[in-house]
């Protein structure tokens, strides 16, 4: 057997450790320091950085992942997974497209996205949920389904005619420089933020996460919370799918492929246990702007697309193995 | 007979023969023997991969990672050829294996010593593998006419009616099924995905069986690199994009739990054979290819419902009501 029996010393401290202390030693902490060293590493790197309109154009490339990233966030805390939200963006995005060839005007579209995405959450929470199979296998099926949906209407052409009334959610601007999906990104922060934290619903996702038998003998619903929690990430899937046409101004079938992926770094980035049971939305929020610093950063500097995703997986790795390696390092030291 | 009919491997094949019986009234000549090979020629990457990600699902875990290892050795292998042309065919292929082996000892690693989710292991080496195809590639494609004639025409050689790459396939299922079957390792991935606790308490290794899984699936998505570059006779960034979730979906056809340790390598093989089978129809009967992955994603979730049907425990009894005849369960 590997695990040795350890003889610890008991030691009792002068001081109890404060919250102040622990906030100190905390995930988001350590995030947040990340984040403002890679802030002064790009304003090094490019003197086209510290630009506010530059930097505006950055928080596009983070606010719609972001915006699914809170649902996502708490679906991955009470325990399950969706792997099929970029293919809901994709659905949701033909949908929009094909009603815009017929005609339909900007507050239609809209309401058809949003649908569209609620519309498939709901099929993921009926498999899920309803019938009890595992998250990940249905949410690969029925990520092959709804893009192969996508597909299917589309084949290699794109919808372009979108009204122009339309282009204000992806490109539009609230006030200066701070653009309406920014806007949508920090109103979403915080009623997420709320829901997770102060509310009976945010504390039922944390049992659940943590142990599912407990919550269900404790009376918790588990079924429909898991239900709602599907409900909210094919939402948010359909909000992120009318910014992102709305930036694009046009749909094809391969419409943010690979974003599934992106979206669950940036979770898990966020300190969100993929096992489910622990995670903020702070967390979630800095992990956002990492992201989006690091690939706007590495946009500045001419690195291509690809070769920016190998940035992001090694961090994905990276800020998941260290805090296990210097707590192995912290036990080795202590023995 | 109901006894067969429930064994789910041998309702797979049925569902597959009907299927193929279906396909040959709009297309006479689908169940030729011609056309049968031809099937199964297309689908033996798919097999060679399948079984690899099945040895990993088994031990309750997944690689994601097997589509970007494949094009990464697929890469590596093609450049090699083109840029050494007398390096003999069996060493090109040796390197591909071991290329595939060590990619998957990285993963392994990452999910033994330092006991990383493997989804978030294999998220992660999926985008960075990929990335390294670039890198080593520079975005440049090799093209057939840079390819050495062995390089490709070695695959396509008929024996005995069949091309190397379908014995090649032949060959990865008889090895993975011994391996399985006969082998501590291939014993142990059942106990470390059946029940880990237990498995510990037995005195098997879960960690080190998880490696080898990895390693075993990493080895076989090289050598399907090597495959696909030849039989494809180009080479890519891009190339078998979204590959992993069909190995995934023909291990779920073919009744793999994801929960780990369940499954058989027929089953495998038969999900892997399914979804050739509906692609390789699928321009014969006149249903436009972009239709394709639509039909895999309601395949796939159908066979998840399937699955979970068939893996159903009764939960326990927590109230139970004699008069009314009823049991509530959790």
């Amino acid at each position: 057997m590997s695990t040795a029996i350890e003889q610890t010393k008991r030691v009792i401290p002068d001081r109890l450790e404060t919250p102040f202390r622990r906030l100190l030693g905390s995930w988001e902490v350590l995030l947040f320091c990340v984040a403002v060293a890679i802030f002064i590493a790009n304003s090094l790197a490019s003197p086209y950085f510290l630009n506010a309109w530059n930097l505006s154009d950055a928080t596009f490339n983070f606010t719609e992942k972001a915006l699914i990233a809170f649902a996502m966030a708490l679906l991955i805390i009470a325990g399950e997974i969706d792997l099929s939200v970029a293919a809901i963006i994709a659905l949701a995005s033909t949908a929009m497209g094909y009603a815009a060839q017929l005609g339909v005007g900007a507050p239609g579209l809209v309401a058809i996205g949003i649908t569209t995405g609620l519309a498939c959450g709901a099929f993921n929470g009926l498999l899920v949920a309803g019938l009890k199979l595992p998250s990940i296998v249905v949410t690969i099926g029925t990520m092959s389904l709804f893009r192969g949906i996508s597909y299917l209407v589309l084949g290699d052409q794109a919808f372009g005619k979108y009204p122009p009334e339309f282009a204000f959610f992806g490109q539009g601007y609230v006030f200066w420089v701070v653009s309406f999906e920014f806007v949508l990104f920090l109103v979403m922060a915080l009623l997420f933020g709320i829901l997770l934290h102060r509310t009976n619903f945010g504390r039922h996702v944390y049992v659940i996460g943590n142990n599912p038998l407990a919550a269900r003998f404790s009376g918790i619903p588990v079924e429909r919370v898991k239900f709602i929690l599907f409900l909210l990430t094919g939402l948010m899937s359909g909000i992120a799918a009318v910014c992102l046409t709305s930036r694009l101004g046009s749909t094809r079938p391969s419409i943010a492929q690979g974003w599934e992926l992106e979206v669950v770094t940036m979770v898990v980035l966020g300190g969100v246990s993929i096992l489910g049971g622990s995670g903020t939305i702070v967390g979630v929020v800095i992990a956002a702007f990492v992201m989006g610093l690091v690939t706007f950063g590495l946009g500045l500097l001419n690195v291509p697309g690809i070769v920016m995703s190998i940035f992001i997986g090694l961090l994905l790795i990276i800020t998941i193995a260290l805090p296990i390696v210097t707590r192995r390092i912290k036990h080795a030291r202590n023995a | 007979m109901q006894k067969l009919l429930k064994n789910r491997e041998m309702l797979l094949g049925l569902i597959i023969i009907v299927m193929i019986l279906g396909f040959t009234t709009r297309a006479p000549n689908f169940a030729n023997p011609d056309n049968l090979v031809t099937i199964f020629n297309d689908t033996s990457i798919l097999i060679i991969l399948a079984l690899g990600q099945m040895v990993v699902i088994l031990t309750k875990s997944i690689d994601l990672s097997v589509a970007a290892n494949l094009a990464f050795t697929g890469m590596a292998v093609a450049m090699l050829d083109s840029a050494y042309p007398g390096l003999p065919l069996a060493l090109l292929v040796l390197i591909a294996i071991g290329i595939g082996a060590a990619l998957g000892a990285i993963n392994g690693f990452l999910v033994w010593a330092l006991q990383i989710p493997p989804i978030v292991v294999t998220l992660g080496t999926l985008t960075i593998y990929r990335g390294m195809s670039f890198v080593l590639s520079g975005g440049a494609w090799v093209n057939a006419h840079q390819m050495q004639p062995d390089f490709l025409g070695v695959p396509r050689l008929p024996v005995l009616g069949l091309p190397i790459l379908s014995w090649v396939a032949i060959a990865v299922i008889l090895l993975v099924g011994f391996i399985l079957a006969r082998t501590a390792f291939g014993r142990s991935t059942y106990a470390a995905g059946g029940n880990p606790v237990a498995a510990i308490y037995a005195g098997i290794d879960v960690g080190r069986a998880r490696f080898l899984a990895f390693v075993l699936s990493g080895a076989l998505a090289g050598l399907s690199g090597y495959l696909w570059v030849s039989r494809y006779a180009v080479a890519y960034v891009d190339i078998a994009a979204g590959f992993e979730l069909d190995s995934v979906a023909a291990c779920v056809i073919g009744g793999i739990s994801i929960a780990g340790g369940i499954g058989t390598v027929i089953g495998t093989v038969l999900g892997a054979l399914f979804l050739g089978v509906i692609k390789n129809a699928l321009p014969v009967i006149g249903i436009s290819p972009f239709a394709q992955m639509a039909i895999s994603g309601i395949v796939i979730v159908l066979a998840v419902v399937f699955n979970a049907r068939a893996e159903a425990k009764k939960g326990r009894i927590i109230l139970r009501d004699r008069a009314a005849g009823k049991e509530v369960t959790a």
